[in-house]
């Protein structure tokens, strides 16, 4: 199936933003960490196991009248480092945005072993991880070293 | 080299050169020679937790050197109890001293003090995370005993997964390419991620819970206290801690020059009857902390360390005199 076939699956969006190359089975993850719920007033649209020539199987989330913002692309390299985002403005593309993952994701999230020092209320130092693998993604925290739980991170977002 | 971390921030030549000039330092340390190196430098010792023999051996290495100390004191009665945050107590000492040595309940404090300071900090302890300066008197004891730390059998015992002296030194064997067998209850086994770090290394390790299969082959046996308070009930504890200690015994079928060490303090993991074998090292150990720590301090704070008159070249000739 091609990539264009696989985008009219979901409905087109007059303005807001696309995510293409979700890994499979993520996107609701990807809507939790962008903060995007059920208290919304606008359509959220959300296909998950779409065939793709790039990933074998995808997700795509398309939110209308969100822009989602450079510290949202942050977020989103935690999940879905490869995907694909488009602005979309009066059913065209405005912009394409480029998800990037460096080699630390500082103030993007939390370290996810409680007992780090990074934790301690009112400390003022950015919160580090390191990226340590990619395939899959595999983080470390800059202060204690300790392996991220890649599952529950999501919930550490900051 | 601005502050001591983790093992990672030494290579195997800084460590080479620092256990040389411990060696040197040998006399100074024993009080049979006096060099006022570190005069006019002052340690800030923060022992955000309890600390007996690290602390107290940082503390002599600056005084036996000319150096001051000055102490944190008791947690209890610092401004910590009214809500100061760790980056606040760090600027605050580090406006004080010349380095800083420290130890904190919490994984990652050492790293986050050095993030924080412009004096260097030595990492003391940091939750369950590393213990790098214990690393350095360990091997300055390996090596006292074998005449290097290249190659050898090492058996790391007991407490794998808390215990942040073995985190450190199972790094550092590694480099020097030593074969590390891990003896310790399941539920206690070496991080993950440290394991893969170590393989990473090119590590050769053994996962076992049999300390007696571990005896013959050593070289070294590394015994640590495992800890009561990492197990849901006192019968689980006593099975568990039963398996993994020493009795001389126990130590028939070693090899002449294996030595046994512990970071200390110990339980019931070595029985009163190891002390006065060939193979008992842990005594020597706490007293190596100090010279390791004077050879460190002087290291990071840029003095050179000379020739001591008095100084031996043996490779077995340190311990308490």
């Amino acid at each position: 199936m091609s990539n264009e076939m696989s985008m009219r699956r979901v409905t087109a969006i007059n303005n807001g933003t696309v995510i293409d190359h979700i890994p499979a089975g993520c996107a609701i993850t990807v809507l939790k960490m962008l903060g995007v719920d059920g208290g919304r007033a606008t359509p959220v649209t959300l296909a998950m196991n779409v065939p793709s020539k790039k990933m074998g199987l995808k997700d795509i989330v398309k939110i209308e009248d969100r822009e989602i913002s450079q510290s949202d692309l942050d977020k989103l390299a935690l999940v879905a480092p490869e995907a694909s985002v488009s602005i979309i403005r009066a059913y065209s593309v405005a912009e394409k945005l480029q998800v990037n993952l460096g080699e630390d994701v500082v103030n993007v999230a939390a370290c996810t072993f409680a007992n780090c020092a990074s934790h301690g209320p009112r400390e003022p130092l950015p919160h580090r991880l390191v990226v340590h693998g990619r395939e899959p993604l595999r983080l470390r925290c800059h202060y204690c070293g300790r392996e991220q739980d890649m599952d529950s991170i999501v919930d550490n977002l900051l | 080299m601005a502050s001591l971390i983790t093992m990672d921030d030494l290579s195997n030549e800084d460590i080479l050169a620092i256990l040389d000039d411990a060696e040197r330092l040998l006399p100074v340390a024993r009080g049979q020679a006096y060099l006022p190196l570190l005069q006019g430098k002052l340690l800030g010792n923060l022992f955000f937790e309890p600390s007996t023999r690290t602390r107290m051996s940082f503390e002599t290495a600056m005084k036996r050197l000319g150096g001051d100390v000055i102490n944190l004191g008791d947690v209890s009665s610092s401004s910590l109890v009214k809500g100061e945050t760790l980056y606040d107590t760090i600027r605050m000492v580090d406006g004080y001293v010349d380095i800083i040595a420290m130890r904190h309940p919490r994984q990652g404090a050492a790293q986050y003090a050095s993030d924080s300071a412009e004096v260097p900090i030595l990492n003391g302890g940091d939750g369950a995370g590393h213990h790098p300066t214990q690393t350095l008197l360990d091997l300055f004891t390996i090596r006292q005993a074998h005449g290097t730390i290249e190659g050898l059998n090492v058996a790391l015992v007991g407490d794998l997964r808390f215990g942040r002296t073995v985190h450190s030194l199972s790094h550092a064997l590694v480099r020097f390419g030593c074969s590390l067998t891990l003896v310790s209850p399941d539920s206690l086994r070496m991080p993950s991620e440290i394991i893969d770090d170590l393989q990473a290394l090119g590590a050769t390790i053994i996962q076992s819970e049999d300390l007696a299969a571990a005896i013959p082959s050593a070289d070294v046996i590394y015994m640590t206290r495992i800890q009561k308070e990492r197990f849901p009930d006192e019968d689980e504890y006593q099975r568990i801690a039963g398996v993994f200690k020493l009795a001389a015994a126990d130590l028939a079928p070693a090899k002449g020059g294996m030595i046994v060490m512990h970071p200390l303090p110990r339980v019931e993991e070595i029985a009163p009857d190891v002390d006065t074998t060939v193979h008992a090292r842990y005594f020597e150990q706490a007293f190596n902390g100090v010279v390791t720590r004077m050879a460190l301090i002087s290291r990071l704070l840029g003095i050179a360390v000379p020739a001591v008159p008095g100084a031996g070249t043996s490779t077995d000739s340190g311990g308490e005199s």
